[in-house]
Parts: structure tokens; sequence; C-alpha cells
């Protein structure tokens, strides 16, 4: 019998140009954070910063499955998201800054990136409150007759929240093609699963309100990238929602203020789960398969340092909103 | 001009804007098959079908929520809340995300919504029931908060609120549906969001007032005429934002200003009414700014007691002699 797990090459379709772009697509996102976070250390970067280092597969795997006019919305750990869905890191990074060439013009910050070029709906930061927004997203999308869907990413830590039951059953009650997408890295804030859900296989709310769902793994990329592809071909073909369950961890703490994030979870936990980078294992992957070669990655990885350090410069570069902004955008004229 | 009530103001307001704008529907609780818990929504799922007028469940928070997201991606949501008591499981959604986004993404999304539905106080519904809301929206900026006293201004105003671009709270009252009032046919007749009018010219005292309120001062107004004081009522109709210029170019003319709300005080539209006319025209009252509102109680079931809690036309007509340093019969 084959070795099920040792080597496996990349999951059909998956060509040389998709394993760059996947590769590309979660060390932009981890270089981005890393800076970010350096950028935060110098004051450069205030309030609060949530880093999603350790969770970029899903990012990644889900968005390569989406067109540019398909939409995407998240909680306030999105800076992956946003990238993924196309938005310049140049503008992400100024928005974090807090700078006028910010996406939001520096009026949002880390947790509330928009950018309606790339259909990103933006970071929430009232936990569970975007998931009604992404049902409504779904109900325009079949409103106006459209095959578009709409990518909604939250934390395990919204499950509990009531909004999380009332957009699945509204969903699922009016078929609307949203695809929800739960990245559960296990703790909300400091709390586990354990000590917040009755039911901690998440996916299985999916079944209580018959949406289609999963759980997968989400250090592997390609696994979301597949499951992805199924929750999309399904919501195109008639607007059945998905709950994807990503199994996944974050490396760093809560935001930048739990820098060790070691009070709730154990040293030898972490350390474990650190083995399991997504990064390291696609990267592998893809270059023990042959589709990468150690030059390519190489390549990538210049090239990711190259945007991600230009991107800082210039957010660094960029003025600070003038003080008229603070009057504009209250209301729309 | 056409004689109609209220709710069929609203109800032609409603279907005007859905003929004149694809992009317009209504959602919420019993608005469809029911055709409204009031009847504002009577005849619009027949006329309209069941993609324009949406039926929900009981999730007020979910279905508000939806309203957003679809208005975020270009539909204009008419979003009715059964009473706006119900509206507060729908808080965060209308204050932390209709209100912040134009805001917080740099101008990039604006959430043209209405929400709509009854509010204020009724008729022996107790405390969780009859109470007057705007208190918890008005404070918020990125909101337009609109009380339709007439049915004219419910037409004019909500045709407004379904054309702006930003999200508008919309308050109607359960006491005032069956009153009936003249409302022009042109549909393109509106109301401006934002602007006062004075519904009884005078000269002694400037009553401010809206909603069940404004008639009640307008009553007080009768009774105050007959004992010799002229009293001027403004009724501001939209309470954010709020049309300063009118009220206090009244009270520039009388020296003299009364606030009624129907709230329980603390902190009530009244004080933010008395505090602008005091930084913008005190060298020109002659008395200091009277408040007349609802006890600062919530709103009790039994008739005697909501009475007391209510301001009435007595309360009025006596603090508007204080203002005017007439002692009462």
């Amino acid at each position: 019998m084959a070795q099920k797990t040792a080597k496996a090459a990349p999951a059909p379709g998956v060509d040389a140009a998709m394993a760059k772009k996947l590769l590309h697509e979660m060390m932009l996102i981890r270089r981005f954070e890393e800076k970010a976070a350096e950028n935060y250390a110098l004051g450069k970067i205030g309030g609060f910063l949530h880093l999603s280092i350790g969770e970029e597969a899903v990012a990644a795997g889900v968005t390569s499955q989406l067109r540019q006019d398909d939409y995407a919305i998240s909680t306030y750990r999105e800076h992956g998201h946003c990238l993924a869905k196309g938005s310049d890191p140049r503008r992400a990074m100024a928005e974090l800054f807090g700078r006028i060439d910010g996406l939001s013009k520096g009026k949002g910050g880390s947790m509330h990136l928009f950018d309606k070029s790339v259909n990103f709906l933006g970071g929430h930061a009232i936990v569970g409150s975007h998931l009604p927004l992404a049902a409504g997203v779904g109900f325009k999308i079949k409103y106006e007759g459209g095959d578009q869907v709409c990518v909604c990413y939250f934390g395990d830590g919204a499950v509990p929240e009531g909004e999380f039951h009332e957009a699945l059953n509204l969903s699922s009650l009016w078929k609307l093609p949203v695809i929800f997408v739960c990245e559960n890295n296990r703790y909300a804030m400091g709390t586990s699963l354990e000590r917040a859900l009755a039911q901690t296989e998440i996916y299985k709310f999916g079944q209580t309100y018959n949406i289609p769902s999963e759980p997968v793994d989400g250090m592997d990329v390609l696994a979301i990238r597949e499951a992805t592809g199924r929750a999309v071909a399904r919501a195109r073909k008639d607007k059945t929602p998905t709950l994807l369950e990503a199994r996944t961890y974050r490396f760093r703490g809560h935001s930048m203020r739990d820098p060790a994030g070691a009070v709730y979870r154990t040293k030898e936990e972490v350390e474990k789960e650190k083995l399991r980078d997504p990064i390291v294992l696609f990267r592998d992957r893809a270059v023990g398969a042959g589709v990468l070669s150690d030059e390519d990655v190489e390549a990538i990885e210049k090239d990711v340092n190259d945007i991600i350090d230009d991107a800082v410069a210039f957010a660094d570069a960029s003025p600070e909103p003038p003080a008229e902004e603070l009057f504009t955008d209250i209301y729309k004229d | 001009m056409a004689v109609m009530t209220y709710r069929e103001a609203l109800n032609l307001a409603l279907r005007e804007e859905m003929h004149r704008d694809p992009k317009v529907f209504v959602i919420g609780e019993e608005v469809g098959l029911y055709e409204g818990a009031y009847k504002v929504t009577q005849g619009l799922l027949k006329e309209f079908g069941p993609r324009r007028i949406v039926d929900t469940p009981i999730a007020e928070s979910g279905f508000a929520g939806v309203g957003i997201g679809a208005a975020m991606t270009g539909l204009r949501p008419v979003v009715e809340m059964m009473t706006f008591n119900f509206a507060l499981l729908a808080l965060d959604q209308i204050v932390n995300t209709a209100a912040k986004m134009n805001y917080m993404s740099g101008g990039q999304y604006n959430i043209p919504i209405v929400v709509r539905g009854p509010g204020g106080p009724a008729h022996q519904l107790a405390a969780q029931h009859s109470q007057s809301m705007e208190v918890y929206f008005y404070h918020v900026p990125g909101l337009k908060v609109v009380r339709p006293s007439t049915p004219a201004d419910a037409k004019g105003l909500l045709k407004s609120a379904i054309r702006d671009d930003n999200p508008v709270i919309f308050i109607e009252s359960e006491t005032l549906y069956a009153i009936k009032g003249e409302v022009p046919d042109d549909p393109e007749f509106t109301i401006p969001l934002g602007e006062a009018i004075v519904r009884r010219e005078g000269t002694d005292v400037t009553v401010i007032a809206y909603m069940g309120m404004m008639y009640r001062a307008m009553e007080a107004a009768e009774q105050l005429e007959k004992e010799g004081i002229s009293v001027e009522i403004v009724d501001p109709r939209t309470l954010r934002p709020m049309d300063e210029r009118t009220i206090v170019g009244s009270v520039r003319k009388t020296h003299r200003a009364v606030v009624v709300e129907a709230g329980a005080g603390f902190a009530g539209m009244g004080s933010e009414i008395s505090a602008f006319i005091t930084e913008r025209a005190f060298d020109d009252l002659d008395a200091p700014v009277e408040r007349v509102t609802g006890a600062n109680a919530p709103m009790p079931y039994a008739r005697n007691l909501e009475k007391l809690k209510t301001p009435t036309k007595e309360k009025i007509v006596d603090a508007v002699r204080r203002v005017c340093n007439v002692n009462g019969s």
C-alpha cells in the first residue's frame, strides 16, 4: 500500500505556476506581518495589531479559488485575507502606519483594512458582527442574479456569538452563496475551544443548519484549496453556502500585547505546532515533488522581501492624514 | 393633495421608491405575508413579490446585518424593525458597523440603508414596548435620525431617507399611524433631511416638540392663546442633523424656549436642544430654557402611572407660563 503522506505530490491541477503563486502568497503575508511586528515595536504602528503568522495557508488556499469579482470579508486578523485578495501591500502597510496613502487614508488601521478595488469588504473588529454582512453580500449577489461568491473569514471565537448562528441560518434558509471559513486556531484570545464551546467540532454546526461543511487541515494549503474549490463550485452552481473549519494555529500571541501567548497554552504545544508551519510544509512538498526548485524558492523569498521592504519604505514616507480628514467621510455627500 | 393616514403615506412612499429604483427592497419580520405588524407594508408582497419584500425570522442583528452587507455592495435596503425596541438587538450592527463603515473605510463603503419602524410611548405597552428610542441613535456620528410627525412628513422624509446615501434611522409612532392629513400627490415630492418646520407661528415663546409631543404642544398653544400667550411651535423633524438655525432663529424672535420630549429627560434630546440654544442665543433669552420631559422612570403599565410618566398638555402649559413669568390660574 502506497504511503499516503510522505512526499505526496501536489494536488492535481497544481502546476508550477500555481505552486509559485501559493508559496509567494503565504510568504508575502508572513513577511508583511513580521515587518509589521518590527514596526509596532518601533512605535510606527499603534493600537492593536493581530498577526496571523501560522495561519497563512487559509488565506492563500481559499483565495486561489476566487475570481477578482468575488467578495471577501473578515475579522480584525485580516492582513493576510486582504493581501491575498490582491491589495497593494504598500497601501495596506501605510494603513497600519496611519498614513494618508493607506487603504482607508489612515482612518481604519490594522483592524479595518478595506479595499473596494479588489472587493475586500473589510476588517471588522466586533467579533461575529460581519457574518450577517456576508449573508447580505450573498443576498445581493442572488438579488442581482450574479454568480459571484462571498468568502467570510472568522475565528473560533465567533462561534459562540449569536450572529454566527443567525448568519448560518439565514444563509441556508435563503440559499446564499457564502463560504464561511472558520479559522479555528483553538484560542479565542486566551480562551480555548474547550472552555468556550459545548460542541468543539465546529464544522458540525453546518450540519445543524443544513449547510455542507467539512473540517480541513488549516496548515495544508492544498487541502484548503481543494475544499474551497468544492465550496465555490456549489455556491456558483446553485447558491449553496458552505462552512469550512480550517484547523490552524497562531504561532504568535493574540495581539502584540500578548507577545508570548503562553499564559493559556504551553510552550511545548506552541513549539510542536510550529513544526507544522504551513509555509515550510508546502515548500518542502513542492520541492520534493519537483514542482518547484530551490532556486524558485529563493527567487520567491527575494521578491517577497523586496516587496515588503518597499511597502515599509512607502508607508514610512507617506504623510499623516491632514487635520480636515477628521471630519471627512463621516457622511457620504 | 390627497388626504391619507400616516400609515398610508409611508406605504405610498415605499411603493413609489420601489417603482423608481429596482435596488430598493424591504426586509424584516412579518413585512410580507402578514403585511406588516402595523400594516405599513400592506399590499407590497403582492405588488413586488418575495424577492423584494423579504420576510425574516426573528433575528434582528442577523437581518440588519444582511441589510448592511447588501448596502455595502450596492443595494438600498429598507429594514423594518417591528418596533424600535427590537432594534437594540441590532444596535451593534447599526452603531458599530453601519454608522462607521464609510469613515473606517476612508470613504470606500457608504451604507445607504433605512432602518424604520415605530417607537416612542404607546398605550399601556409597559416598559419594554413603550419608550423613546431615538436617544440610542442620535448620539452617533454617521447616522441620520428622523422623527416625522405628520402624514406629509412621513412620506416626504421617508423618500428622502431611502434616497440618502447614508444610514438613516427612521422612527415612526404607533400612536400616529391612524392620523390623517394632506399629502402631496407628486411622486417627486420629498422633504430634505435636516430641515425643521415652524408648525405654528407665535411671538412670545418657542416650543420645540416632535411626534406626539408636537400635537400636545399644539393643544397647549391653543389654550395659552386664550390666556394671551402667543406660542411658536418648531418641529425639528430630523434630529440628526439638527436644524439648529431654524430653532435658534425662532428663539431669537420670541426670546423664550421650552423643549418637550417624551423620553426620560436625563441626557435626552431636550438636553442637547437646550444646550445649543443657550450656547448660541444666550443674549437673546429673557428666561432660562425649560424642559418638559418624560419622568426619569421606565414606562409603567398602570394607566394612572403611565400618565404621570408622560408629558401632558398641562405640564407644557405650566412650563410656558413659567418662562413667560405668568402665574398659573
